[in-house]
């Protein structure tokens, strides 16, 4: 449980520089922090205790030996990879607006666009 | 279990020493010390799959923000630290910690998972797909319907990528054979 707790704080640290703070690109790596601790989350959820990696191998009997919850693990292999794709799609819009505006500073692109 | 721990604290403190740090660079270097903390944390907890793929997209991640970063975190941004953004920060950390309560409150035990749906998975995994890695079984057969959607939207947003960064736009109809002739 404390580990859950402690993954609480680092969504929530992700989350203050979200909000808090006005660079693009901080705002980007708070996104990026959230992120990791959430997949964290849904991999800590399906861990089990002294279990395996859920791959089989020869002679081992399935039923017998305890594997690590395997949906979850699946379900984050797609979030990661889509993770990357809006990082990226987040990143390009930050290279075109400073391109634009010479800054990153989310108050100084409100002020100049009039 | 005391492993695990370690690398929780690690990532935590990279993760403070990004959200804190001023210049951009070290800040985004931060960011890839918690990525790898967290490629870490799946091996220990048994994910090895999972490792892979996010050692490489965080590499990836890495590649693309100090392709963001390099030459432009100079400018310094000076904050006012107005009382009201912190007042929304805490409006939202309230209903973010609400919902995780509600959320975790009826979640299994750490380390004891429901597993109702991941047994049928486990049992049947391997004579009905032929899969030795009950993962690739999930995602690949199970589940493709996801993986179709995942492609789907990382066409999305390659094609938007795509469209953001190009450097020359398609030329005006009357422009278009003047310069060369």
């Amino acid at each position: 449980m404390i580990l859950f707790v402690l993954d609480l704080v680092l969504m929530l640290m992700g989350l203050y520089v979200l909000i808090t703070n006005r660079n693009l690109i901080k705002k980007v790596i708070g996104f990026a922090i959230m992120e990791h601790g959430l997949n964290l989350l849904l991999i800590m959820i399906g861990y089990r205790k002294g279990g395996e990696a859920p791959v089989v191998s020869p002679g081992m009997s399935v039923s017998a030996i305890p594997f690590v919850d395997p949906l979850p693990q699946a379900v984050v292999l797609t979030s990661i990879v889509i993770g990357l794709g809006i990082t990226a799609l987040m990143v390009g819009m930050c290279i075109r607006i400073y391109q634009r505006y010479g800054t990153f500073d989310i108050a100084e692109i409100r002020r100049l666009r009039g | 279990m005391l492993e695990l721990y370690v690398v929780m604290a690690f990532m935590l403190i990279a993760s403070a020493i990004a959200v804190s740090l001023r210049g951009l660079l070290s800040s985004v270097i931060s960011v890839g010390a918690v990525g790898l903390g967290l490629c870490v944390m799946f091996l220990l907890l048994k994910a090895p799959d999972l490792a892979i793929t996010q050692l490489v997209v965080e590499i990836l991640m890495l590649v693309i923000l100090i392709r963001a970063t390099i030459g432009r975190g100079v400018s310094r941004i000076f904050h006012r630290s107005s009382v009201w953004i912190f007042a929304v920060f805490f409006v939202f950390a309230a209903g973010f910690l609400a919902a995780a309560w509600v959320s975790l409150k009826d979640m299994p035990a750490f380390g004891e998972p429901l597993m109702r749906v991941s047994d049928y998975f486990i049992r049947n995994a391997l004579e009905r797909t032929g899969a030795a890695n009950i993962v690739t079984s999930v995602v690949l057969d199970f589940r493709a319907y996801d993986t179709l959607g995942e492609a789907t939207i990382l066409f999305t947003s390659v094609i938007g990528v795509l469209a953001l960064m190009r450097s020359k736009g398609r030329k005006k109809t009357d422009e278009r054979d003047e310069p060369d002739s």
